[in-house]
């Protein structure tokens, strides 16, 4: 017992070294001492907290759920909370609630992974690129950015849905295509600080060309703003893909997504007010969840924050 | 043949009625091995000459040679970073804040073709006087004066020639300005450099450098021997008022 205690303090000490001994020691301190900061953060481990718990759920969906989430049972339709069988109750075609929710999360996973690989890669590559080699190229990129952010994103969203047809894979398409602007903006502004600063003469001193200075020198300081502000989108985005399931252009029946979920339960929403509201507390929660983490993130990453 | 020639160098910044000229008509020469000061009050364009050799600020006229090679424009070729090195002033500022000392060397050598980076890196810090203990360590993890020392490394490795120094010890603490001053005294000697250095400081420009010149507006006003500087025989008003002033601090 004694022994496990001691092996512990010796990997604390090790991570929490000043004077590192290797690069993958200096790595690793390094992540250590953001988890330290992270975890002191109350609200921001709690919001982790619910998202592993949803990659849990969707992981062990299968398991975890107690009915067959596309099983129909016309007889047993809009059962109410805590109906034996039904925790959450059932739908207009009887199909159980909670069931559907658990499958769910796999698809706002889904949605939630592809649109943070798709818009930040995308914004981070148009703004540094913009922000780093300036003249015309700075111009028409932003110019191309700005007619983007002109238009109203859900509205943009549906134009782009409408033209690729419905269907869950257009929806993050037109999701990603809509959220990018932003994140160009973000990194052409963190890029416009960076690039005049001495290590980056520095490095251009010793020869560098532009696409090592922009991937390796730009890349790593703007990342963190935009892990930060990707965190704080991912509710919009889990709203946005909700709106187009609830307009009927997202997810098509009869997928469990929950802004479709919701937008079957509308009709009932005065008699049956858990149809529509058990989603959308789904969608508030991970929401939540993914706001707090956001912001528990900023404090750790901040690139402005010199200590770190 | 000098190290480096300066002949009628005017730098600018801006176009047409924001154009500001930072360096008119500047005449100096650095003989090979020698160490030669710029001396100046701020915003008298001592640090622009040596962002106009270096290409980081792009827009001059007149003439640079290095080594006897002159140099156009604004796009400087390998050879040129393997000859000029520069330090500059704040070593706060001049190292990436996400990169580790080891991070910053290791690139720096492979910029520079070197294979055998593994065993240079060590060789690096041993001469600019930090030990293997300080490699895996992030710039906020070491003092104002260590990160000169790295900076001063990472200058060093391409092996250049000719060191560019901003007032290197300007943002560091009387003791450890000494202890830099020290080091690249010594690097000096070690590796036959030739630095020209920037300071407002007439002291460190009388320890560091044989001749130094005297800057004012963008203009250089005199061009002495340091010898000059101590016994106190400047020719011009200005250097004189220099001198003075600096005497009574």
């Amino acid at each position: 017992m004694s022994d496990v205690t001691s092996q512990n303090q010796s990997w604390r000490e090790w991570l929490t070294t000043d004077a590192p001994t290797s690069r993958r020691h200096a790595r690793l301190a390094n992540l250590y001492q953001g988890w330290l900061t992270l975890r002191a953060n109350s609200m921001a481990m709690f919001g982790l907290g619910i998202l592993l718990a949803l990659l849990l759920v969707a992981l062990l969906a299968p398991v975890l759920s107690p009915h067959d989430p596309f099983e129909q049972s016309l007889g047993n339709r809009l059962q109410p909370l805590g109906t034996e069988g039904h925790i959450l109750g059932t739908d207009s075609l009887g199909r159980d609630i909670l069931s559907r929710l658990i499958y769910g999360s796999r698809i706002t996973l889904y949605i939630v992974a592809l649109v943070a690989l798709i818009a930040p890669v995308a914004g981070l590559l148009v703004g540094t690129v913009a922000g780093y080699v300036g003249g015309w190229t700075d111009t028409i990129l932003m110019r191309i950015t700005d007619i983007f952010l002109a238009f109203p994103r859900l509205v943009l969203a549906l134009a782009f849905v409408a033209a690729l047809g419905a269907g869950i894979e257009n929806a993050v398409l037109a999701i990603s295509l809509t959220a990018w602007p932003p994140y160009a903006r973000i990194a052409r502004a963190e890029t416009l600080t960076i690039r005049s600063a001495d290590y980056i003469s520095a490095i251009r001193l010793q020869g560098a060309g532009a696409l090592r200075i922009i991937t390796k020198h730009i890349w790593p300081l703007c990342i963190s703003s935009l892990i930060v502000r990707v965190t704080l989108d991912m509710a919009g985005i889990i709203l946005a893909a909700a709106g187009l399931g609830f307009l009927g252009l997202g997810a098509q029946p009869p997928s469990p997504e929950w802004g479709a979920m919701i937008s079957e339960g509308r009709r009932f929403i005065l008699d049956h007010w858990w149809v529509a509201t058990v989603p959308g507390l789904a969608i508030f929660t991970v929401s939540l969840a993914f706001n707090l983490l956001g912001d528990g993130l900023r404090d750790v990453l901040d690139p402005k924050d010199g200590s770190q | 043949m000098t190290a480096l020639t300066i002949k009628d160098l005017n730098v600018w910044f801006g176009t047409d009625r924001d154009r500001v000229d930072a360096v008119k008509s500047a005449n100096f020469d650095v003989g090979i091995g020698e160490s030669f000061g710029l001396v100046g009050e701020s915003g008298s364009g001592k640090s622009t000459i040596l962002r106009a050799i270096t290409g980081l600020a792009p827009t001059w006229s007149g003439e640079i040679t290095v080594e006897g090679k002159q140099i156009t424009g604004a796009t400087r070729d390998r050879a040129f970073y393997k000859t000029v090195q520069m330090v500059f002033q704040d070593p706060y500022a001049s190292l990436h804040p996400r990169h580790t000392v080891d991070q910053v060397l290791s690139e720096t050598l492979h910029l520079h073709g070197f294979k055998d980076i593994n065993a240079r890196v060590v060789r690096l810090l041993d001469d600019v006087g930090l030990g293997g203990k300080f490699r895996f360590r992030y710039p906020h993890q070491i003092s104002g004066g260590q990160r000169q020392r790295v900076a001063v490394a990472r200058a060093l490795a391409g092996e250049p020639d000719i060191l560019l120094l901003d007032e290197p010890t300007s943002a560091l603490d009387v003791s450890v300005q000494a202890e830099i001053l020290n080091l690249l005294t010594d690097l000096r000697d070690e590796h036959k450099l030739t630095y020209l250095m920037v300071s407002h400081d007439l002291p460190v420009i009388g320890h560091m450098c044989d001749r130094l010149a005297v800057m004012k507006d963008g203009e250089i006003v005199e061009v002495m021997e340091t010898d000059d500087l101590r016994h106190g025989t400047a020719k011009h008003d200005y250097s004189r008022s220099l001198l003075a002033a600096s005497a009574v601090a």
